[in-house]
């Protein structure tokens, strides 16, 4: 593989791999608090078709539509989240269950959207939807520069600020303390003080907010519109990444750069030598087997948040 | 002397069952103040109600004279009350000082100001006695140190009221000693102490008042140096209590169990059993007592095949088990109570007649050809219920999760004997029961002693060792370091012995070439 | 309110609660509700209440062939479940049937009597294969068996249509050759008699399926630890009870019931092999019917027939203009409030003033 194919390469695996930290970087939030949460696939379906529906229509008249397609995505994904903070938190849902029913009437609701605003079972396609940008000065950078800051979607800098955001906030903040004993042994939260619902709450809708991010940022950077198979398993690819990752945000971002890579091969494939002669599926099919193989690798090894999971009984004791 | 905790008419139901009963509790200021009653009397309920994890149905609670509502472990702190749990509520990856700063961390900015922090908790440890490592990971250090980071949590609090909820079940004669010594100290400070307790004898060591607690109900409030524990085993209880099983002299025959040079290693992967051997014959009661975490656990899964052994060799009469699965060893005549019913010995989610099957379902008569026979499992269950006395709401199609612990553990008993085994090892049977379950089980395990069985008792509860065994073995770092015959046997010296401070072997009447190193 | 009854009750409330929901959404975007009742009515029945059409027994062969292929994936994760374990992965182990399926029915040549046994044989132990695979993963290695189950309807979907486009071959990208007549479920009869639809002989195994799936968990001494494995793993070891050679035969069987459906399908249904764009949802329909109908073998037959007959009614529904994903909508919300149910229960007992049993509390709270 020659130097300049591993340039063009790089700004699209970046490109793949950012829907996946920040989807990640959600699930983290809500484990951490001491919920599963995997709906993030559903979440980011909803944030996709949130994203992808207000950009083309405020396109024609609002510069800069993506990015406010990208903030209803958000808000999308709190409010989608919330169906499962309320079933997990107050009603004691099953919570795999709970995420379940979540990503299927993600789909089936989006779709619905789908026919009522636009009568087919698609978004219309946008014209623009995220624009790629190039970083004066830092695109003069020898190497780097051309890697990163040239013609490359800015969504992956927002990436990059959560990653931090969220490795300073989890690690250094009393904030972060008490949601992490959360998700250890909320039974010694409660005795502290600390309001375990409270913390939860804010676990489950900061991963719908990121999720929905995340689904926003897929859809308007690497399709033209939203459609049932937007996402593909993405969601679950960021769960992955997030065991991978070992829960931590610099772990997650390691994980998301290499489920991006593997994904930008399958579009270079044809390029390489050694891989031109494999039909375009196995590509498809590499990220999904390379996070089992990941999940393999490194279950039992890594363990989560202890109480992760588990319905928290104030009883209990 | 004012009351300082005055708790008036407390009231407290939960689904099905009324926790507290119109109690009430007055502690004067600078007391050591105890709260007795058997397990589910109501002690713990009324305790978390104090620090605010629950909140009264009736009654009212007033500090210094002054009324207040503690809605929350918040509310609880800000008045100066504190709690040591029963069961540690620390975070186990976390630091600790981080567990101590939990909820109320010194911040610079937004962040955590660690060092402040870690300052602060050395100061406290200094000025009580309380020696920690600020900056060790819970799940590295010992239990006596966990528990005073527990302490150190409610100091940290300027807490003014203790309360110890049962602090000593995990610790070693000494380290109980030492512990008394810290609550005396922290009397002396001016603190107050509360402490809820079933063990009388430590009542009778450190506290001046005991309020009694029976089935919700508030009993009596004695002076404890004016009491005996023989009048608060009473008013525990309800009636008179025989605190030692009745037994005939043990009349010991071949050795049935032999455990040679094992070592198995623990959960952490370091050896949690080394070297260890013994003997159990049959008609004899070997009581083994240790502190918890000294190997015990492993020692039972390795005898009755949970885990796997490093080296060494297990012999059931003669035949070697050391590879054996669990099932064939229970076919061979291996009987197991374990430690925990309701993780190992029962699935809860079944009825009672499914669970007594639960070694020989595949058999028959409960099955034929792979088709289980409904008739013959209700038959078998109705027969062991009547045996066994085993109280149940619905008889064999009882969902076992309604049944209460001790007849929970009554059903394991039957099924256990009911399988004719020779050799028993018995972890813990009486964790959690009341009095009289408690002695319906030592009386079941005299009576198959009696009938020749050799069994292994592997217990935390020393009194409970000292009790029923014929000898005592006592292990500590996964060794034996001293067997004795349990008559005669010196409490402190098995105290000793279970801190590893002592180490000791029992005069054998026959030279018995047992191949153990001793 | 006896456990018994809970479990019948519980559900249909979930039922009731999720069409309401799903109304509100119709109501919402300015369609009637309506539509879609008698959409379901006529779905199920071919009756039109409205008096308008006449009576078609063209919709209740739809609807069988509808409710076939969701019974088998609710056994499929009900029999999961009731091992304690979550197979997300009917989808592809439909897949994997579907296609092994279409190669014995492409690639052997034999009488009808043996051919179609062993096209729906194929099925059967691709599907089981395809579900030891998490099985294995989980009782080898603690895999947890969500995560590899999703994973695996994946790579699964691009498998199949690798197979179909350049093994098989296809004319015009989604369908192959059509199969001989020895290895189809096909029924002229039937179809005669339910003015042409595609009702099929499926419904045989589907019903022995669901017999044996009673049997099996109920009454056999495999299904009794299975159960146990389930409800304790930890104590079902101490008894003695293989965990790990149980929790891989228990995603291999639950693979077994999907790899059926997707053999059912497609020499049912269809009579060709397809390529698909994307998943088509059987595996979580499945996941609805099994928690609707309480993992029983019973449930299971009454859901899959309340969902099949949501199903059928897709067509009709949207041909007036209420988009056929509100099925995913009203199934997904069953679904959640099914999760809800203890949850609702609580409601329900304080409604009734009742308390909840001494049991729900356990050794914990109170001592």
């Amino acid at each position: 593989m020659s130097f300049s194919l591993l340039l063009e390469m790089i700004p699209i695996a970046l490109m793949f791999a950012t829907p996946i930290i920040i989807a990640a970087l959600g699930g983290l939030f809500s484990e951490r608090s001491g919920i599963v949460n995997i709906a993030l696939e559903g979440t980011m379906q909803i944030g996709a078709f949130a994203a992808a529906t207000v950009t083309v229509l405020l396109e024609p008249t609002t510069p800069g539509a993506a990015w406010i397609g990208l903030g209803v995505a958000v808000l999308a994904g709190i409010l989608f989240s919330s169906l499962h903070a309320f079933a997990s938190i107050n009603l004691k849902a099953n919570q795999t269950i709970s995420g379940t029913a979540l990503n299927i009437l993600a789909g089936g609701l989006t779709v619905y959207l789908c026919q009522i605003i636009f009568h087919q079972q698609r978004t219309r396609a946008f014209s623009n939807g995220m624009q790629k940008i190039t970083v004066p000065y830092l695109s003069d950078i020898p190497v780097l520069g051309k890697m990163l800051f040239f013609e490359n979607y800015p969504t992956f800098f927002v990436a990059i600020g959560l990653v931090l955001l969220t490795w300073f906030l989890v690690y250094k903040t009393p904030f972060g303390l008490r949601l992490r004993a959360c998700g250890e042994n909320p039974q010694a939260a409660a005795s502290m003080g600390v309001s375990v619902k409270g913390m939860r709450y804010f676990g489950v809708l900061a991963s719908g907010a990121l999720a929905g991010l995340a689904g926003g940022v897929m859809v308007l950077t690497a399709d033209i519109q939203y459609t049932l198979s937007s996402i593909h398993g993405t969601g679950f690819i960021a769960m992955a990444s997030l065991v991978f990752g070992k829960w931590n945000p610099f772990g997650v971002l390691g994980a998301g750069l290499f489920f991006g890579f593997s994904t930008a091969l399958s579009l270079y494939a044809k390029d390489i030598v050694f891989l031109a002669a494999l039909p375009q599926e196995f590509f498809y099919l590499l990220p999904y087997v390379l996070t089992i193989i990941a999940l393999w690798m490194f279950a039992g090894k890594y363990v989560g948040p202890k109480a992760s999971g588990e319905i928290y009984d104030a009883g209990k004791r | 002397m004012g009351f300082v905790i005055e708790m008036l008419g407390i009231t407290k139901d939960f689904p099905g069952i009324r926790a507290n009963d119109d109690v009430t509790l007055q502690v004067e200021e600078r007391s050591i103040h105890a709260l007795l009653g058997e397990n589910g009397a109501g002690k713990s309920t009324l305790m978390s109600i104090l620090f605010g994890l629950y909140l009264p149905d009736s009654g009212s609670i007033r500090i210094r004279g002054k009324e207040v509502h503690i809605t929350d472990p918040n509310a609880a702190t800000a008045l100066g009350i504190g709690m040591v749990h029963q069961h540690f509520k620390l975070v186990h990856n976390f630091t600790v000082t981080e567990n101590i700063i939990l909820g109320q961390e010194p911040a610079k900015g937004p962040l955590i100001d660690i060092r402040k922090a870690e300052m602060k908790v050395e100061n406290i440890s200094r000025l009580y006695g309380l020696a920690v490592d600020p900056r060790a990971k819970i799940e590295d250090i010992s239990v006596g140190m966990q528990q005073r980071v527990e302490i150190l949590k409610m100091l940290y609090r300027d807490a003014e009221i203790l309360i110890f909820d049962e602090p000593t079940a995990v610790l070693t004669p000494q380290e109980i000693r030492e512990l008394i010594q810290i609550m005396r100290r922290l009397t002396a400070e001016g603190k107050t102490i509360i402490l809820i307790t079933h063990k009388l004898k430590e009542i009778k060591e450190v506290a001046d008042v005991c309020t009694v607690l029976r089935r919700g109900k508030c009993i009596g409030t004695v002076n404890v140096a004016d009491t005996s524990e023989e009048r608060m085993a009473e008013m525990m209880v309800g009636r008179e209590v025989n605190f030692h099983v009745e037994k005939g002299p043990a009349k010991p025959g071949e050795v049935l169990l032999r455990i040679e040079n094992l070592n198995v290693k623990n959960q952490k992967g370091v050896l949690g059993v080394k070297n260890f051997s013994l003997e159990v014959r049959a008609g004899e009661v070997l009581g083994l007592c240790g502190i918890d975490g000294n190997g015990q656990t492993e020692l039972v899964h390795a005898i009755t095949g949970l885990d796997r052994v490093e080296s060494g060799r297990i012999l059931l009469r003669d035949r070697d088990i050391t590879n054996l699965s669990i099932k064939e060893r229970s076919d061979l005549g291996l009987g197991h109570i374990p430690e925990d019913r309701h993780r190992h010995g029962l699935i809860l989610d079944f009825n009672l007649d499914e669970n007594l099957i639960v070694h020989n379902y595949y058999k028959k008569p409960y099955a034929h050809f792979g088709f289980m026979d409904k008739k013959a499992i209700r038959r078998n269950a109705e027969r062991l219920i009547r045996e066994f006395d085993v109280r149940s709401g619905e008889g064999p199609a009882t969902p076992t999760r309604s049944m209460s612990g001790g007849n929970q553990q009554k059903a394991i008993v039957a099924r256990e004997v009911d399988l004719s085994s020779d050799v028993f090892v018995i972890a813990q049977p009486t964790r959690g029961l009341d009095v009289g379950a408690i002695e319906y089980i030592h009386k079941r395990i005299i009576a198959e002693r009696d009938k020749g069985k050799a069994i292994l008792l592997v217990s935390l509860e020393l009194d409970e060792i000292m009790d029923v065994s014929d000898r005592i073995a006592v292990i500590h770092g996964g060794e034996i370091v001293g067997i004795v015959e349990a008559q005669g046997a010196d409490e402190n010296e098995l105290g000793l012995m279970m801190s590893g401070s002592l180490r000791k072997t029992a005069k054998r009447k026959e030279t018995a070439a047992t191949g153990g190193r001793q | 309110m006896t456990k018994r009854s809970e479990k019948i009750v519980l559900p249909l409330i979930s039922v009731f609660l999720g069409f309401f929901i799903g109304s509100i959404i119709i109501i919402a975007t300015g369609r009637s509700p309506a539509v879609m009742f008698t959409a379901m009515i006529r779905g199920i029945s071919g009756l039109d209440i409205k008096g308008e059409l006449p009576f078609n027994p063209r919709y209740i062969g739809e609807f069988v062939v509808q409710s076939m292929p969701i019974i088998l994936t609710g056994l499929s994760f009900a029999f999961a479940a009731r091992t304690g374990l979550f197979s997300i992965g009917a989808e592809g182990q439909l897949m994997a049937g579907s296609l092994a399926a279409t190669a014995v029915a492409l690639l052997v040549h034999a009488p009808k009597f043996i051919h179609l046994p062993l096209v729906l044989l194929a099925g059967i132990v691709a599907g089981a294969l395809w579900g030891a695979i998490p099985g294995l993963l989980k009782a080898k290695y603690n895999v947890s068996e969500v995560v590899v189950t999703i994973m695996l309807n994946y790579v699964a979907l691009h498998l199949n249509n690798y197979t179909i486009l350049n093994i098989f071959g296809s004319v015009d990208r989604v369908k192959t050759a059509e199969f001989s007549e020895t290895a189809l479920l096909h029924s002229p009869f039937l179809e005669s008699i339910t003015r042409n639809s595609r009702l099929n002989w499926g419904f045989i195994p589907v019903i022995i399926a669901l017999v044996i799936y009673s049997l099996v968990i109920n009454k056999t001494t495999f299904g009794y630890s299975l159960r146990a494995v389930g409800f304790n793993k930890e104590a079902a070891r101490y008894a003695g009870m293989k965990v790990n050679r149980n929790t891989v035969l228990s995603l291999t069987i639950a693979g077994a019931f999907a790899g059926l459906a997707g053999a059912i399908i497609t020499t049912g249904t269809f009579n060709f092999g397809r390529a698909m764009s994307a998943a088509e949802g059987y595996g979580f329909d499945g996941i609805a019917v099994a928690l609707v109908g309480g993992n029983e073998a019973i449930g299971i037959l009454f859901s899959g027939m309340l969902f099949g007959m949501l199903k059928a009614a897709q067509p009709l529904m949207q041909s007036q203009g209420i988009p056929r994903e509100i099925t995913g909508i009203i199934q997904a919300s069953i679904v959640l409030f099914v999760a809800m149910q203890f949850g609702i229960k609580m409601v329900i007992d304080k409604l009734k003033g009742h308390k909840a049993k001494p049991e729900s509390v356990g050794e914990g709270a109170a001592t």
